[in-house]
């Protein structure tokens, strides 16, 4: 059983963006911030903390979760991907070259977040309506586009992804 | 905000985790963290440890035992809303699940959480409590199971003492002849109810067995309408019947008054639900008895 | 215009910033971390109002982490306070506002000192151990209590709460009135409303004691307007302060106001001698950002027995909170209400009168759209109150009235310069692409299955730019925009803009403008924004200016830059400059023959100037500036429509779809501007049914969190059409008007009428904004038993 005492710090070893990693956090520090402040991947955005934004969205063990909603010390042994991991490896670069198309990002902050959320509805559904894609990211705050955009990008990429797999 | 400092502690074993309830009154449970860890980056509590009980591999099981689907205390929301044994022996659970939050918090949250975390406006509890779902909760030193019905008493407060873990809850099989209904209502998808009903019922044809409407949200206590019950049990399905069910329970809540809406908004929204939902479900009646 | 390169006008180009920010790339103030840097935090006053007395903070000094902690009386040893005046309106006092309260402390969550630490979790720690005294004063909460006889002052300094009573008055109202066949009366309710940006306010603050630079990093609309606040307080020359504006997350108007927290981080790191970094959370963010819209309506109407309007009169209460913000007070949502009552039609008396109160609560600031909103909600209401007293169609009413159209500019009633509208127009093509009549039939039929829809209108006028708003008032703001460019011997254009953007897409709009008029490949032109030390002097970005005035900025600019090169370039040719031409970046003859490049041009001038048989070589550096000088304000105008559906039985208000024509001129970037157009649209919505800030009578913030404050996300928000006009404004030579808050400018009236629309064979009203599921069944109660909500007085039978 491992313990840790208020003040103590954990070392723990896990895979961030396929690389291994090992680190010492406070059990208190939240994910977010040790990707943010220790780790210096700024990619993955805070801002409310409580876990209804979603701007904080990254994937641990293949699915997307809030990263200000788990401790940092719960990702030992675990794989870790980040916005920056998503975009090295490629998987979301039609969603990524989609939402730069379509103007579906303004000031981008909500973005990375809203990109985790539409790469595994994808994986999920890949022919998603309009309201299901709507209903996917109704936990996505996003205050400059109004959601329309960011639609149409989802909708064409999962098109675009059919007809691709079609041949 | 960021949490007050606390320890960190991650059994291997159930026995490791009961252990150290036991002996440590100031820790708080760590599941799916959805609930927890929004409540410590508020610094709205300040548990001296937090006991991680992610690597028990005991509680992850959801199976079928008899007449019974067994959810241990490690299954995510995901995993539930997934589950064809959810779907096909929990019925109601699988109408519940489509409502409760958002994929992420899907992802990590769990069903016994939602139970033993008891926000009045989730999901899980009414339906538990609509169902008399069992509850096996232990401590170093024993087991006992606390039926759904005497678990919840009130906002944010169940039967759970403080050494205990809700390890997992065991949801009846649906029987033959019995229907459900979920409703609830959000000003937004994915967003804790401002009234909702978990219903179930036995029919016989068009004839109603039982009527079990657990009003929730608006409420603070869990209870099945007594309202309900007097007015439908050995009737037929009928409009009549839906509107004076609707209208006797409705009646017979006592919502609370706060920033969602004033009681008497309340009862004029859950009469509405309920009609909605008893319609449909009197339409299942029929359907089914052909 | 250059030729083919003008192809980029009017071009959907994607953003180059946005390529970043998909990859996570993007460069937001909490993101970057200085050598040294340290964390603050703030300790947040609990009461609405309250006397403090002793501040300890000795036990915080010692706690683990700590570097400084500082009480309001420490940071006013080398903080002045500041007061926000208005020399145009002397009549509008605010008490002097210090960066953290001192003696007393005026809403739930101003601060009241700071912690600096290794941490943000350490400092929080530490603020455990703070001791305060607090002798907790009446809170005065709703604005029209606070201008009551007896009511409790919100500041020990107030004479009053009233912060300015201010009229316009033009032609006889009392006489349209008293003579009118038809009078319309109702009374608006608009809730108190936050930006919750995405990206809350953040800052990074560093005094260098080697160099006396002060250098912040700061998610802020104004970069300029922040250096001269930061010099002004803190005793520092402005050429002695760098802002910087790395990428903003959102801002909205919210991030155009100086706050008293920032304020006092910049201090903390004078004091401190270290890098400062402090990002509000969400919780604080709620209690210390700016609000806004906070306001109480009376309107009327007068019809005459033609039914055309006569009069209007408006009575506006808003509430500022606890100080007129700074620098440019809380005045401009209630004195752009008034005087928007009415903009789009004619009629001849207008009686508007305006009333500021202060309050317990933050200070109201501006929000996107500023007062237009609400005169657009307010107009679109009694147009269609007064449609319908007289039984006539209310699209048939607005026809009758809309401003005619005219080349020169006009005057409103209401004493507002209008440049050409295209009402009419837009009205027509609205109805044409949202297939109205079809939309009426549908409506009707499916009332009679009880299902009650609601088509809502609201045309609207939105003002944008400017150039005198705030200097003949004495408050440092420039009025114009600037741009500066550099033609490097490479070929390539650096361009520096004082305008900012914060992901509406002005540095691309601009960048379009220049590398269309100049002629080179849009690529070849890299833009800086946001940086007091490298952009020329402007004030970013508000009040839409961004395209009209830094794009007529940029225009010039390129316009000169050109000029000079083709002098060069024809010098060395030893032709004459007016047969030659740009494009592609490629010197050409009047035949089209190519005749040298860009690249070539620059890299002589840069590098071997000598060979250059001019006798005085024009520059490669080319600074323009640019405001307005014919109108006050830019003016575009539209009409929205909403298509929504009321359940009656529980409240809620469903969108279905929503419509809007706009005509901002000319259209640099079609996407881009129809983005913007959306996510103000949304922004409405937000206002119409969702967002409240809800105090309790001791002025608490009880819905202060992202669960509690509801705003709209993407279940519940409709697709949106937008279609366009174009006139031109006359004003510029690019003719680009504002655009970026037309979409919130007319959402929320038409989403107002849309709910009444719906909720008309009730003979129910929606009274107060937002449209909750509880307020809409209470207005269909009130209705049914025959009270007709508040002090509504139509002339309608029910």
């Amino acid at each position: 059983m491992r313990r840790a005492e208020r003040g103590d710090l954990v070392a723990i070893a896990f895979h961030l963006n396929r690389r291994p990693i090992q680190i010492s956090v406070a059990p208190r520090c939240h994910l977010a911030d040790m990707l943010r402040e220790q780790l210096l991947l700024t990619g993955t955005h805070l801002s409310c903390e409580h876990g209804v934004c979603g701007a904080c969205n990254v994937m641990v063990n293949g699915v997307v979760i809030r990263a200000c909603l788990m401790l940092a010390v719960q990702v030992d042994g675990a794989e870790v991907l980040t916005i920056e991991g998503l975009t090295a490896d490629g998987l979301i670069a039609d969603l990524q070259r989609a939402f730069v198309a379509r103007n579906a990002l303004q000031c981008g902050f909500c973005t990375p977040g809203m990109l985790m959320t539409a790469h595994e509805l994808l994986a999920r559904q890949p022919a998603p309506s309009r309201e299901e894609i709507r209903i996917a990211l109704s936990g996505n705050y996003c205050r400059c586009t109004g959601y329309h955009a960011i639609v149409d990008a989802i909708e064409t990429v999962a098109s675009q992804r059919r007809g691709a797999a079609v041949g | 905000m960021k949490p007050s400092a606390f320890g960190y502690v991650r059994p291997e074993t159930l026995e490791e985790a009961l252990d150290f309830l036991a002996d440590h009154e100031g820790a708080a449970v760590l599941a799916g963290g959805q609930s927890l860890i929004t409540t410590l980056n508020m610094r709205l509590a300040s548990p001296e440890y937090v006991v991680d009980i992610n690597r028990i591999e005991c509680l992850s099981h959801l199976t079928q035992e008899g007449d019974e689907v067994v959810v241990g205390a490690l299954v995510r929301h995901a995993e539930v809303a997934a589950s064809p044994l959810i779907l096909d022996h929990v019925p109601l659970v699988a109408k519940a699940m489509e409502h409760v939050a958002h994929p992420a918090i899907r992802n990590r949250g769990t069903c016994c959480g939602s139970l033993a975390y008891a926000d009045p406006a989730a999901e899980m509890p009414p339906c538990a409590f609509a169902l008399d779902a069992r509850l096996v909760l232990a401590n170093r030193s024993e087991r006992r199971t606390v039926a759904a019905r005497d678990f919840f008493l009130g906002v944010y407060e169940t039967a759970r003492r403080q050494d205990e873990l809700l390890i997992e809850v065991r949801f009846p099989v649906a029987r033959p002849q019995e229907y459900f209904g979920f409703a609830e209502l959000t000003r937004r998808h994915g967003d804790f109810a401002l009234v909702g009903a978990a219903i179930r019922a036995q029919c016989q044809r068009r004839r109603i067995l039982a009527l079990d409407i657990v009003v929730f949200a608006a409420v603070a206590n869990l209870v099945v309408s007594k309202a309900a019950t007097r007015l439908a049990v050995g009737r037929e399905w009928s409009d009549e019947l839906v509107d004076a069910v609707a209208s006797g329970v409705a009646e017979e809540m006592e919502p609370m008054d706060n920033l969602q809406g004033r009681p008497e908004t309340k009862r004029l929204q859950g009469a509405t639900l309920l009609r909605r939902a008893l319609n449909k479900m009197m339409a299942e009646v029929d359907h089914a008895a052909g | 215009m250059a030729k083919s390169s003008d192809s980029l006008i009017g071009k959907s180009v994607a953003r180059p910033q946005a390529e970043r920010a998909v990859a996570g790339r993007g460069y937001y103030t909490d993101d970057i971390a200085a050598a040294g840097m340290a964390h603050a935090v703030f300790l947040r006053s609990p009461h609405a109002h309250a006397r403090i007395g002793r501040v300890d903070l000795e036990a915080v000094r010692s706690a683990p982490g700590v570097i400084a902690a500082f009480s309001g009386a420490d940071l006013a040893k080398i903080c002045k306070p500041w007061q926000t005046r208005l020399a145009l309106m002397p009549g509008h006092y605010s008490a002097a506002q210090p960066p953290m309260a001192i003696d007393e402390s005026c809403w739930q969550g101003e601060a009241v000192a700071i912690v600096v630490a290794e941490s943000r979790a350490q400092a929080e720690d530490s603020l455990e151990l703070a001791q305060v005294e607090w002798e907790s004063l009446p809170a005065v909460v709703d604005p029209e209590a606070a201008l009551a006889q007896d009511a409790p002052l919100v500041h020990g300094d107030l004479q009053s709460n009233l912060a300015i009573d201010h009229r316009i008055e033009k032609g006889d109202t009392a006489a349209a009135f008293s003579h009118a066949a038809t009078i319309v009366e109702h009374r608006f309710h608009f809730g108190r409303q936050t930006g919750v940006t995405l990206e809350p306010r953040s800052i990074l603050a560093a005094f260098d004691r080697r160099t006396e630079l002060l250098t912040v990093y700061q998610s802020t609309q104004v970069p300029f307007q922040m250096r001269e606040v930061y010099a002004e307080q803190l005793g520092l020359n402005p050429d002695q302060v760098r802002v910087i504006v790395p990428d903003v997350g959102g801002a909205f108007g919210l991030k155009l106001h100086a706050y008293a927290d920032e304020i006092a981080v910049v201090a903390a790191a004078m004091l401190v001698g270290r890098p400062i970094r402090f990002t509000a959370d969400r919780l604080e963010s709620f209690v210390s950002d700016s609000h806004a819209r906070e306001a109480i309506a009376t309107a009327r109407m007068a019809l005459g027995k033609d039914g055309m309007i006569t009069g209007v009169e408006v009575d506006l209460i808003g509430g500022f909170g606890a100080y007129s913000i700074y620098p440019r007070s809380s005045v401009g949502e209630i004195m752009q209400t008034i005087q928007l009552v009415g903009a789009c039609y004619e009629f001849s008396a207008y009686r508007g009168r305006m009333r500021g109160a202060y309050q317990n609560k933050p200070p109201s600031g501006a929000y996107r759209g500023v007062g237009e909103p609400l005169a657009m909600a307010i107009t679109e209401q009694m147009i269609e109150f007064a449609a319908a007293a007289i039984g006539m169609d209310p699209l048939e009413f607005r026809r009758r009235h809309y401003r005619k159209t005219s080349r020169e500019p006009t005057t409103t009633t209401a004493g507002v310069v209008l440049e050409d509208l295209s009402l009419q127009v837009c009205q027509q093509k609205l109805i044409e692409h949202m297939d109205y009549h079809e939309l009426r039939r549908e409506q009707t039929s499916l009332r009679h299955q009880g299902i009650y829809r609601g088509i809502g209108l609201s045309a609207f006028i939105e003002m944008s730019a400017g150039p005198s708003l705030y200097g003949p008032q004495g408050v440092r703001i420039a009025g114009h925009e600037s741009c500066r460019l550099r033609l490097e011997g490479s070929g390539r254009i650096q361009a520096f803009s004082s305008s900012t953007d914060q992901g509406q897409g002005i540095a691309t709009g601009i960048s379009q403008v220049i590398a269309a008029e100049f002629g080179i490949p849009f690529e070849a032109v890299r833009i800086t924004c946001g940086d007091t030390n490298l952009t020329p002097y402007g004030s970013g970005a508000w009040a839409s200016r961004g395209m009209s005035y830094g794009g007529e900025a940029a225009l010039l600019a390129a316009r000169q830059l050109r000029a000079n090169v083709l002098a060069i370039a024809a010098s060395l040719l030893q032709v004459n400059a007016a047969d030659l031409h740009i494009e592609n970046g490629i010197v050409y003859d009047a035949a089209g023959v190519e005749q040298t490049t860009v690249a070539n041009v620059a890299a002589t001038a840069c590098y071997s100037p000598h060979q250059i048989p001019l006798s005085t070589v024009p520059p490669l550096e080319v600074q323009e500036r640019f405001f307005a000088k014919n109108v006050p304000y830019l003016s575009g105008n539209g009409i929205q429509a909403a298509l929504v559906e009321v359940d009656i039985g529980t409240g809620l208000v469903s969108l279905l779809k929503c419509w809007v024509v706009d005509d901002c001129g000319r259209v640099i970037n079609p996407q881009l501007v129809d983005e913007q157009i959306r996510g103000g649209l949304v922004q409405a919505i937000g206002g119409a049914l969702y967002e409240r800030c809800i105090y309790s009578e001791d002025g608490q913030l009880l819905n202060g969190t992202l669960a509690d404050y509801l705003l709209p996300m993407a279940g519940e928000m409709p697709d949106i059409d937008v279609f366009h006009v174009s006139t031109p404004t006359f004003s510029t030579q690019l003719g680009a008007k504002g655009v970026g808050e037309a979409g919130t400018i007319g959402g929320l009236g038409c989403i107002w009428t849309a709910v009444n629309d719906a909720l008309r064979p009730l003979g129910a009203r929606v009274t107060h904004q937002p449209f909750t599921p509880e307020h809409v069944l209470d207005c269909i109660a009130a209705a049914s038993s025959g009270k007709q909500s508040e002090t509504d007085r139509s002339a309608l039978g029910g």
